[in-house]
């Protein structure tokens, strides 16, 4: 079974976020309020494999050891059969 | 003495670390990425650079090649590691020395002479200073602002080698641009001093970073 993964990689809660910072000065200098703006990262892939969480494993692994830098990252992970995906 | 200067495809310092090392009177040798045994060298350069393309994070992608392994390996041996810049991160993200360096507050690209505090003279590379003294060395980066989740054990494994002096122009943790791990054999420092090791170029404070080799 083909399954669509998806894993969304942002900075941990409080930590300095100069990309975000700088995007909400931009969007004030366009003449929006905007408060709290977040960055996050989204990597997209496909597995092949039987077991839904077999695969969410192989991907937590591949987070920390990778994807993601456990210090400042937070990550969540999206496992989806494809065929779900479509609606088929 | 023959010392290592590894090379990631992206790494852009590693003639300048050569010539480097070779005024400070060793031998330098390259070492491409995909080299496993290092057990020959008496010591390692990690220089900076764009390893990868900074793809996902600054030395992301070169934590998992081959030549990690080796160079965990030499630092099992005790041999002495320098990670410059890139190599900083580097060092930061395979963990062999604590914290990580991540996008500067003000995410510019920032290349200027900075002061530097020398915080301990236990390690090779700092072992020609005294405690406290000044130095001058250039930086050149963008993702530099040293972050770590505690502090306070660096302050008390004496693991803080390098803070900026008079201003924080990436807003590091307490000012920190370099760090060693528990030995002090093995030491991550954001400034160049490749770039510092004749006065021609306006300092050769950088030159005894690489006498720590001998």
């Amino acid at each position: 079974m083909l399954f669509d993964i998806e894993v969304k990689i942002s900075l941990k809660s409080g930590m300095l976020n100069p990309e975000a910072t700088t995007i909400e000065r931009s969007l004030e200098l366009l003449g929006y309020e905007v408060k709290n703006v977040k960055t996050v990262e989204t990597i997209k892939f496909q597995m092949e494999g039987e077991d839904r969480e077999a695969i969410r494993e192989n991907v937590v692994d591949m987070c920390e050891r990778l994807l993601c830098n456990p210090v400042i990252h937070d990550y969540k992970i999206n496992v989806i059969p494809q065929n779900m995906a479509c609606g088929k | 003495m023959k010392i290592g200067v590894i090379r990631f495809p992206g790494t852009n310092c590693d003639r300048d670390v050569a010539q480097a090392i070779e005024l400070a009177g060793l031998t330098p040798e390259y070492i491409w990425w995909s080299e496993e045994n290092l057990t020959d060298y008496d010591g390692i350069v990690i220089p900076g650079g764009f390893s990868y393309g900074d793809y996902l994070r600054a030395g992301a992608m070169a934590s998992i090649t081959p030549v990690i392994d080796g160079i965990k390996e030499l630092v099992k041996e005790e041999k002495p590691v320098l990670g410059i810049c890139n190599g900083a991160q580097i060092l930061g993200e395979i963990g062999l020395v604590p914290g990580i360096f991540i996008t500067n507050e003000y995410p510019k690209f920032n290349c200027e002479w900075v002061d530097l505090k020398v915080g301990t003279s236990r390690t090779p590379f700092t072992k020609a200073f005294e405690k406290g003294q000044t130095i001058q060395l250039p930086i050149a980066h963008a993702e530099g602002r040293f972050y770590t989740e505690d502090i306070d054990l660096l302050k008390d494994q004496d693991q803080i080698v390098l803070q900026f002096e008079g201003k924080n122009p990436n807003g590091s943790m307490e000012a920190i641009t370099s760090v060693c791990d528990e030995s002090g054999l093995v030491c991550a420092m954001m400034p160049h001093p490749e770039r510092a090791c004749e006065e021609l170029f306006g300092s050769d404070d950088g030159l005894n970073f690489f006498k720590g080799f001998l």
